[in-house]
Order: C-alpha cells, then structure tokens, then sequence
C-alpha cells in the first residue's frame, strides 16, 4: 500500500485550511472554517445514520430467520436512500390543537444535541474537529439536553399517548444519566484527563483500559452498556416507543421529516453510546497488539470504525432478544441495583489504582 | 403537611383512553375502554362487536352439512376443532356411530390443530412483551403444521374437513410420515422456547404476580382453559367428558394453582408436551375403516335440543342445536369460550398497570372473532 | 447475600437467551425460511389437494362432464354457482333432457369449503392450483365455468 496516497486528502485539507485563513481576517476564518466542518459533519452522519437503520434491518432479519432488505440496489443498499426520499416527500400532518410554536421546535433539540455531541470523538490522530480538554463532560452535558426535546415534542401534541410516552421517557433518561456518568468517571480515575484524545494516548503506552483495570473495569463496561441502552430508549427499555402499547409513545403526531429527525437522532445516539465506550474501555483508534500503528489515518479510522460497530451490534443483540421492562421495574433496576453497584465499583477502582495493583 | 393533606390539594383527574380497535396488542379489533389515573388502571370496559358477522343467523338458513364451514371462521385458529364440535352435535342427534378410525384421526387433527394455536399464541405472547423474534420462530414450527394440513385437507387456516358423518377425504398417504417428522423436529423446539422466553428474567419478573385469578373467581365467571387450569380449577373437557378418541389415550390434566400470567403460560406449555404425547400414542396405529358414514343426501335432525362440549385450544366451546325437524336448524348457539374468559378481565385489571393489562391479556389469548362471531 | 444470587442468576437467564438467538444469526443463510417470491414462481409447486379454485376440466375435443344436474348449486352454502339451462333433445334416447349452458361460478363470493365437489355426483368440477388470482376489475371474477361451443361426453349420466 503506497502511504504516500493517503496524505493527500490530508493535504488538501491542510491547503484548504490555509488558503482560507488567507484571504479573510481571523474571526472570519475561523468561523468558516467551523461551518464547512460542520457542514461536512452532518453530511457524513446525516448518511452514516441512514446506513445503520439499513444495517439494523438486515441484523434485525438475520436474528429472525428472514433476509433483510435485499431488492432495492444490490443487497439492499439503496433501500436507505429510498426511505429518506420518502421520509422527505410525506405530508407535515398535525392537528390544529397543537402548540405550533414547541411542535416545530422540539425535534430540533433532539438532533442538534446529538450532532453537537459526535463532533468531540476522536477518529483517528489528526481527525477530531473539537479537542477540548473536558471533551468528556461536555458529551456528559450535550446529551442530556435531547430529553428536553422528546419531553417538548409529547407535550406539545396534544395527545395523551404522546404525553404518557414523553414522561415515562424523561424518568427514564433522567434515572440513568447517574450510571452512565458513574461508570465513565470509574474510567477517569485511570486515565487522569478528560480529554478524550489523551484518553487515547493512555491507552497507547499502558495497554487497553478494559485490560488496565481488570475487574472493575469490567463491571464498569456491564453498567455503562445497560444504562447506556436506557438513556438511548432502546430495547429492552423502550417503553417509550413501545409499539404494542402504546401506538408509538411521543412521535406519534410527527410525520415526515420531523420524525426522520427523532428516529436518526435515536440511530446516532447510540452511534454515541458505542464510541464512548470504544474510546474509554477498548482503545479507541489504536489496533490490537500496535499491527498498524504508524501508518496515517486510514487504519485508524478503520479500526474505530469496527470496534463501534462491533459495540452496535451487541446494542440491536440486546433489542432483538430481551422484552421489555416495566416502568416501575426499569426504575427498580437503576435505584436498587445499579446505583449501588456502581458507587461500590468505584472505590473498589479507587482502592486499586492507590495499591497500584492495576496491570 | 401531612400526606393526605398533600393529596387534597393536589388534584389528579382519572381520565379516560381507548385502546382502540386497531391496536397492536388488541388480538383483533377489540376496543377497551380504559379509565386510568396516572399509570394504574382503575376501570375496564370491553367493547364488543366490531367483528360480528351473524353466524349464528346464517345457520338458520344453511343445511346441516352447509353450517360447518361457517364454524372455521369463528375461533380460526382452532377451526378443525370447532368443525369437530358441529358434527359431533349432529351425529349425536342422528345417532350415527363413527367408525373408530375417524375418531382417531379427528383426534390427531385436533391435537395438531392445538399445538399450531399454542405456537401462534406464543409467539404473539413474547412479541406483546417486547421480544420481537419470538413471533418468527413459532410461525417457522407452525408452517409445518399448516403444510401437514395442505397436503391433506387443501387449506391452511379455514380447513373444513370434518363433514357430519366422518371426514371429507382421507388423509394423505404422506400424512403419518410427515406427522412424525414434524414431532421430531418439534421436541427440540420447546426446550429452546424455554430458553429463549420463560426463563428469562425479565420475561419472569413481567409476569409473576400479575393478573392474579382465584380459584373461586374462575369458577363463579365461568372461565374454562388454560386460564382456568391455571387458577387451579380442573375443567378439561376431554378428561370429564370425552369425546372421539380422548377416553383410550393416557394424559395428564395440566393444574396449577398459583393463578398468575405465569401460570397460564406455564400450563399451556406443558399443554404442548400433552398434545406431543397423545398424537405419538396414536399416529402408529390408526386403524382401517370407513371414513365417512352414509348419511341422506337432505340431513333433518329429529326434533328437540342437543348440546355438544368440545375442547378448543382457548377453552370449552359449546354447540346448542334446537331443531324443529325441518331440514334447516332452528337455533344454533355457540357458547364461546372467549366471551367468557374476557368477563374477567376488569375483575382483575383493577388496580395494575397498563403494561401489566397487555400481559395479561396476552396471557388469556383471545381471539375475537371468537367473541364476537 | 441473595441480592448477588439475584443478579447472577438473571444475567445467566438473560446469556442462555442470547445464546439462543446468535445460535440462529450465525446459520441465517441457511436456516432462512423465506422464499424469494415472483422470483420462484416457476419451482413453486401446490399440493395437489390445494384449494385455489374451481374449474371444469375439458379434454381435448372440448368436451366436459356436466349434465346441469344442478346438485353443486344446492349445495353451495352462499350461492357462488349459478347453473343456466335448458331442455333439448337427447339424440340417443330421443327424450327431453336438462343440458348446460352456463355454469356461472362467482370466485368474489367462494369461501372454499369444497361441498360442491363433494355433491357433483360426475366429477364434473374440481380443484385447481392457482392462488394467483387478483384483477383489477371485480366483473373478471364472474367466471363461466364452461366454454364456449363445449358438450357434455357422451354417456356421462347424473
């Protein structure tokens, strides 16, 4: 493989940088700069979002003994772009009830929160478009404003379905924020930073972090990829949406690109979910055993790109085996079991790294 | 303040839902009205009739042989048996004596017809739950049934082989064989059911506890099944009141006692071993004979009331015929077993949640054309 | 202490589950029950007791087994099968007989329950394979089952 072919899209976009940085004053540039990474952002996960309905399709089908999508374009990869081109062309159907005003503004919060939140992950060395150094809390922060749009969007419907469905989905996300941040600070206490790429680099010198820290790193996994399915509504706790009980819970009014909107913002959340805990347990663009490392970003941004989709896929195992929890059990399992788990595995982490028993 | 005085001030209002008769986990159209406060339950109201198709009145006008097929179309996932129940009325009338091997062969339809209805049931249970694959797997076991039944009788749900006087054809030469293999394959079934759905966790936590029938509850609504021999209450027909070739195989009567949406699913499992059980004591040897009586072309039952009592997959189905001895039937009434176990619901919906009311309605595996004829 | 059995007896529940449907995710190929349906059409075969619907059969001299008896249109519990005939002479025995002209068989209002075959005491009538069956234009359903310029084989007798 010739190394030199891949600097060249790096090239480009160290000229491009360049040139504009020449021909506007600071701010200016800057702030151009922003928008086209922005704009190349949602381009990117607007698409990798489509492409995960279609890959959740397929593993949806596999599990039940069934193909999926296979007749539009070759094993069904055009069926995406035909299910955005219908989402796009349906009818904006609401009552004349609603609150036009929250209506229309509440899937905004839920997609702009999650965009907000990809542009901090680290894909690979030179690719990450916000390196701040709180990278992790400010996910934390990001993504708990998404609640506010589904409890906006159920309220604003005028519909006492979407009303049950929006409030049991603001218990939900509400209850596990507290183990996914638990279980993310049981990591920190390992690395020392909160900057996600020295995160990485951590895990580069001393080996991956599920490794480091054996046991309670362990446990630490088990909790956060539970609650992380809860804070993302899906099965085995989706009693939001839950089909055969409620009609669809809080998006049942929107149709159309609003509800393209809340179904990609669940498709990326958990593209969300994944990627934290590639990045805090499983080495985040380094490759097992150091094969590649050295070589520029191609492999890096495939190594990542597998583990979060190895992660992905044991996500939709969970939905398509488990059924769902009651409300009263789902909150059960967060205050009685997984809350105390947690707070225990963080001194067990604490005491071991002060022992120096880590490996 | 103290809590009551919280609770005055704070005013929550019961309010009213409908889950509607297009609903996901209704079974068909079933409208229930719901008044909750908050998430609990607090009134449930069933909704009747949005499938009533007057079966009972199109058998006033239709002959006797005529009226069978209308029964496929009641409780169609268990139509051999509701075939099985007319004829059964009417032989009993006419005092025809079937010959041994329609007997054998009504019963092994039968049971198959049973175990295809608990598949389906099932796999409807874990896919009201939430475990979406559970429905796939049963309908792969259940086309096995349905092509043992396409060989011989033509159809897959609507299967009209009963006739009064014995069966309409013979089995196919195919059917013993394919029979056999079908309960090979399906003895490794269940232990994975089991695996995949009743051990489960979250499966048992969902519905232990909840729904609870009494015994005496059971009996005084008049519930009969599964969910009867779920509450303790021993009401299989085949046992305490055989009929074709139930009086000469051996099998247990499933009872539990502790009432819950777990122990109606748990009987109906072991329903499914049962069934497994009495069509391999039968399926080797089905003895020759004729397969349907001569009866007269034009069939006119002599006057007065009979009554025949079947077991379907859902409970105790009954066929009343009151003839005046003309050719048509006077009245016919089908006592349905759903209509009965449905009455219970608001009696033990009270005070539960709405996901605990879809569990045990999936529990009770209604099927409302059945109701609602 | 039981809290911990708790927990590790549900997360066994919860990999024996899990077991059970990765088992089937990794033979999806072959254990795949679906067939591939407009695709398949020249390989898929009924059995032969199908139902799909009722035809007359006609040889090659364009010749049917119907007398117009009319015993199937008595026997059907809905009226999907009309009989139209007439009296004509009977050329062997010189006597006034009921012939066919149409047998008009409404495939909309058939439920399939067979009793027409079972009472056509010549086997004039019977199953065929097809379950392909939908028009655009509800009149295509009122089929004659007869065609056009056929007779009944000589000999046939109700």
């Amino acid at each position: 493989m010739n190394f030199l072919i891949m600097n060249i899209p790096l090239n480009i976009v160290s000229t491009v940088h360049d040139w504009i940085y020449s021909i506007m004053p600071e701010t200016a540039a800057s702030i151009t700069v922003m928008v086209l990474i922005a704009v190349a952002y949602l381009a990117l996960f607007a698409v990798a979002g489509l492409y995960l309905v279609l890959l959740e399709r397929k593993v949806a089908a596999w599990f039940q003994l069934r193909l999926g999508p296979n007749r539009v374009g070759p094993l069904g990869l055009f069926q995406t772009i035909a299910d955005a081109l219908k989402l796009v062309s349906k009818e904006l159907t609401s009552n004349d009830r609603i609150d036009k005003f929250l209506y229309n503004l509440a899937p905004y919060f839920v997609i702009v929160s999650t965009l907000i939140g990809i542009s901090v992950f680290p894909f690979s060395k030179q690719f990450q478009a916000f390196d701040i150094n709180i990278g992790l809390f400010f996910l934390i922060a990001v993504s708990s404003i998404g609640v506010i749009g589904i409890l906006v969007g159920g309220w604003a419907s005028n519909n006492k379905f979407a009303l049950i469905g929006a409030m049991r989905s603001g218990l939900q996300t509400i209850s596990y924020e507290l183990s996914v941040g638990l279980s993310i600070l049981t990591m920190v206490l390992l690395t020392g930073t909160l900057q996600l790429s020295e995160i990485v680099e951590v895990q580069r010198t001393g080996g991956w972090l599920i490794l480091q820290g054996h046991i309670p790193a362990i446990i630490a996994f088990c909790i956060f990829m539970i609650a992380g399915t809860a804070e993302t509504n899906r099965a085995p706790f989706d009693l939001v949406e839950a089909e055969s009980e409620l009609g669809a819970g809080f998006h049942t009014e929107y149709s159309g690109m609003k509800f393209a909107y809340f179904f990609l913002a669940e498709f990326i959340n958990m593209f969300i979910i994944a990627s934290i805990a590639v990045v805090l347990f499983f080495g985040g663009w380094l490759s097992p055993f150091g094969i590649t490392d050295g070589i520029t970003w191609f492999p890096e941004v495939l190594w990542f790109l597998i583990k979060v989709l190895v992660i992905i896929f044991l996500m939709m195992w969970f939905r398509w085996t488990f059924p769902r929890l009651r409300v009263d059990q789902l909150l059960t399992l967060e205050w009685k079991y997984l809350l105390p788990l947690n707070l225990a595995n963080l001194m067990i982490m604490a005491i071991i790294i002060w022992m120096n028993w880590t490996i | 303040m103290t809590d009551q005085e919280i609770k005055n001030k704070i005013k929550t209002e019961e309010y009213f839902v409908n889950m509607g008769p297009q609903h996901p986990a209704a079974h068909g159209v079933l409208r229930l009205l719901l008044t909750i406060d908050g998430e609990i339950i607090k009134n449930v109201e069933p909704d009747l009739g949005y499938i009533h198709r007057s079966i009972e009145k199109m058998c006033e006008r239709d002959s006797y042989q005529q009226i069978v097929h209308l029964t496929d179309r009641m409780d169609y996932l268990s139509s051999n048996i509701n075939n099985e129940a007319v004829c059964l009325a009417v032989e009993k009338a006419l005092e025809i004596e079937v010959s041994d091997r329609v007997k054998v062969i009504r019963t092994i339809v039968s049971e198959l017809t049973r175990i295809a209805s608990h598949c389906l049931w099932w796999g409807v249970m874990g896919m009201d739950l939430g475990a979406l694959t559970t429905y796939f797997y049963a309908f792969r076991d259940r086309e096995l049934i349905n092509d043992i039944f396409e060989e011989t009788c033509g159809a897959r749900l609507t299967m009209n082989y009963n006739a009064p006087g014995g069966l309409m054809y013979d089995i196919h030469p195919n059917f013993v064989k394919r029979t056999k293999d079908f309960i090979k394959h399906f003895k490794t079934k269940i232990p994975e059911y089991d695996r995949l759905l009743t051990g489960n966790v979250i499966f048992q936590k969902r519905t232990k506890g909840v729904g609870i029938l009494t015994k005496e509850d059971a009996i005084s609504y008049g519930v009969s099944g599964p969910v009867a021999r779920g509450s303790g209450f021993a009401s299989d027909v085949r046992k305490h009141h055989p009929y074709s070739a139930y009086d000469r195989v051996d099998f247990k009567e499933v009872l539990l006692t502790e009432g819950d949406t777990f122990a109606r699913y748990q009987v109906r499992i072991m329903e499914l071993w049962e069934s497994i059980s009495i069509i391999e004591q039968l399926i080797d040897n089905i003895p020759e004979g004729s397969v349907k009586e001569p009866t007269k072309a034009v069939i006119k039952l002599p006057k007065g009331e009979y009554y025949q009592r079947v077991e379907a997959a859902r409970g105790e189905l009954g066929v009343y015929i009151n003839s005046t001895g003309a050719k048509n039937p006077y009245r016919v009434k089908f006592r349905s077993p759903g209509f009965s176990n449905l009455s219970v619901l608001n009696h033990i919906a009270k005070g539960s949640k709405i996901a605990d009311l879809v569990a045990t309605m999936a529990s009770f595996d209604f099927v409302i054309p059945d109701i609602d004829r | 202490m039981s809290y911990f059995s708790d927990i590790y007896n549900g997360i066994k529940t919860l990999i024996t589950g899990m077991k059970v449907t990765g088992g089937y995710f990794i033979h999806a190929r072959k254990g795949s029950l679906t067939q591939q349906y407009p695709d398949n059409r020249e390989t898929l075969k009924m059995f032969d007791r199908f139902r799909g619907e009722v035809v007359m059969p006609h040889d090659e001299n364009n010749q049917h087994r119907c007398t117009g008896c009319q015993s199937c249109e008595i026997a059907c519990p809905n009226g999907s099968i009309e009989i139209i005939w007439d009296r004509a002479v009977d050329p062997e025995t010189g006597k006034k007989k009921k012939k066919i002209d149409k047998h008009i068989y409404h495939l909309s209002m058939c439920t399939m329950c067979g009793l027409c075959i079972e009472a056509c005491p010549t086997d004039a009538i019977v199953w065929a394979q097809n379950y392909e069956n939908s028009v655009y234009d509800r009149s295509y359903l009122t089929k004659t089952l007869n065609q056009p310029g056929s007779t009944v084989i000589a000999g046939v007798e109700d």
